[in-house]
């Protein structure tokens, strides 16, 4: 095990691995808040056409699909405003137009699925030099405005009207938790990749939530989870691949033992309420 | 008289293309409390909307502290209670941030709260009466109580003017009296009230002024009608606090079908 951290590559894996797992769940608890838990979901599908237009021109993929994911993001967030009734028709639409031209512009680009694939799952231990300090400034971006802003944030999520009635920007801010979101996509499609990145921005949050009563308490706690996981489920299929001759890919990994934190969570969670509820 | 703190001149409002308010007149001068009464889909509601900029008017002007709507900047002297089921959202929150987040207009970008943020919070706490349970998440808490936790939340912005949208709808009696025993509060520090109501209960003793709605036009702005005569003539009373002031027409029933 401890030869494995003398390996660079694993070096950089757990950096990257490390920022993402801070920072999805922060951007994470403002969009679970908000009722938009499969924002992130979205923005990974609209952020693989970014990839693919990244391969097709030979530029860098990330920062296509940071590119992309923020107009997706924009775009999402008028339809939202616009408050349509088919709002969501319109939200998929824009999914899996995204998702179908990444593939098939991928197949253009002349590349095959694997290249693909390493950014649908992520392909934390191929990561560059280079990856890592996009990732690591994204990612600090997005905790810095999280945390910095939060009293605006929090009102804004909580209560749209009261915040409008308070004269805090409203627009402004859902478009900018939109816009941290299509960053924190990209940031975590490297580590967990862009099928599972909403798993790393959700499920630290509703793990959390089982347990705080405050909300504060609940972005600390979310944000600890998502690093235990990442850094966690990262060295655990290191460590599965290396000792036991067995493929566990890192993505995965992170995602299930997310999951099992909220598991383990959610019997504590349920008896916690119902002592608050005797005790009310 | 002083400067009205509110006034509305011909105000009109389409709702998708519905209209729902036919040119409202109506002045609120500062320290008045004033009970906007009527029908659901009186009117009533998008009145109070149209007032705090949420929904824009088709045409007529609205003034707050004498300054055009559209120019007016100067938000934290408004109080907003929304008409909420819950206060509770995604995510845990607990009282004390719920009413914090009201001190949202007078502070600074990226500064921690000050002394007079914290004074001001637990003062508001204090008149609604949840100091104890400042910690608890708002989720846990009856709906009577989460409509204190907005209404503190309102009043720790230390506001001139504040908009209450049904405050006791769906809030058992005992709530609606300690409901009563804040807005008491706020009266008599001087604050101008404009209160939505379907009833008034226990608000009743405050109001200075009510005004009364009717298919989107007011139909009666003067003193508080008397409960006692209104509903002495068609049946005996036989509970103080049950009573919907009777100020609905025939018609009015045709709208609750909306």
């Amino acid at each position: 095990m401890i030869d494995l951290l003398s390996h660079p590559f694993m070096l950089r894996a757990l950096l990257a691995a490390a920022v993402t797992g801070l920072a999805a769940p922060t951007i994470g608890t403002y969009l679970v808040q908000r009722r938009l838990a499969l924002l992130g979901d979205g923005l990974g599908h609209v952020a693989v056409f970014g990839v693919a237009v990244g391969l097709f021109t030979g530029t860098s993929p990330t920062w296509v699909a940071v590119l992309v994911a923020i107009l997706g993001a924009v775009a999402i967030e008028v339809i939202r405003e616009r408050g349509h009734t088919n709002g969501d028709v319109a939200l998929a639409l824009l999914f899996y137009g995204g998702l179908a031209a990444g593939v098939l512009v991928t197949g253009l680009a002349g590349q095959n699925a694997s290249t693909l694939q390493s950014f649908l799952f992520g392909s934390v231990t191929t990561v560059s030099y280079a990856d890592v300090m996009t990732t690591l400034a994204l990612a600090v971006v997005v905790v810095l405005l999280c945390v910095g802003l939060s009293p605006q944030l929090f009102a804004v999520a909580q209560d749209p009207e009261f915040a409008r009635v308070a004269g805090v920007r409203v627009r402004l801010y859902h478009l900018l938790i939109a816009v941290l979101a299509a960053v924190t996509v990209t940031v975590a499609m490297r580590t967990v990749g862009l099928l599972l990145v909403s798993a790393l921005m959700v499920v630290p949050v509703a793990t959390s939530q089982q347990l705080t009563r405050s909300f504060r308490g609940t972005l600390g706690l979310a944000m600890g989870l998502g690093l235990v996981a990442a850094v966690g489920g990262l060295l655990l299929a290191a460590f599965l691949s290396l000792d036991f001759d067995l493929d566990v890919a890192p993505g995965p990994a992170i995602v299930l033992l997310s999951l099992t934190g909220f598991a383990l969570a959610w019997p504590v969670g349920a008896w916690l309420r119902s002592r608050e509820v005797a005790r009310a | 008289m002083s400067d009205p703190v509110l006034s509305l001149h011909e105000v009109r409002l389409s709702l998708a293309g519905r209209p729902v308010l036919h040119g409202v007149d109506l002045d609120v001068s500062s320290g008045e409390f004033v009970a906007l009464l009527g029908a659901n889909g009186s009117g009533k509601s998008t009145l109070v909307r149209a007032a705090t900029g949420l929904r824009p008017v088709s045409s007529g002007t609205v003034e707050l502290f004498g300054t055009p709507l559209p120019a007016f900047r100067d938000w934290s002297r408004v109080g907003f209670v929304p008409q909420r089921v819950g206060a509770a959202s995604g995510v845990p929150a607990s009282v004390r941030e719920i009413v914090t987040s009201g001190r949202l207009g007078r502070r600074r970008l990226l500064r921690p709260l000050g002394a007079s943020d914290r004074r001001a919070v637990a003062d508001a706490l204090d008149v609604v009466g949840l100091t104890d349970r400042a910690t608890d998440s708002v989720a846990t808490l009856s709906g009577g109580q989460q409509q204190r936790v907005l209404i503190a939340r309102a009043l720790a912005g230390e506001p001139d003017l504040f908009f209450l949208d049904e405050p006791t709808a769906g809030v058992d009696l005992a709530h609606q009296h300690a409901l009563a025993d804040c807005l008491g509060t706020l009266k008599e520090r001087g604050a101008t009230v404009v209160l939505v109501a379907h009833e008034l209960g226990p608000m009743a003793p405050l109001v200075d002024r009510a005004v009364v709605m009717r298919h989107g036009e007011v139909a009666y702005d003067g003193p508080p009608l008397d409960e006692e005569t209104l509903h002495a003539h068609h049946h005996p009373r036989l509970h103080r606090h049950d009573h919907t002031p009777h100020v609905g027409s025939p018609l009015d029933s045709l709208e609750e079908r909306r």
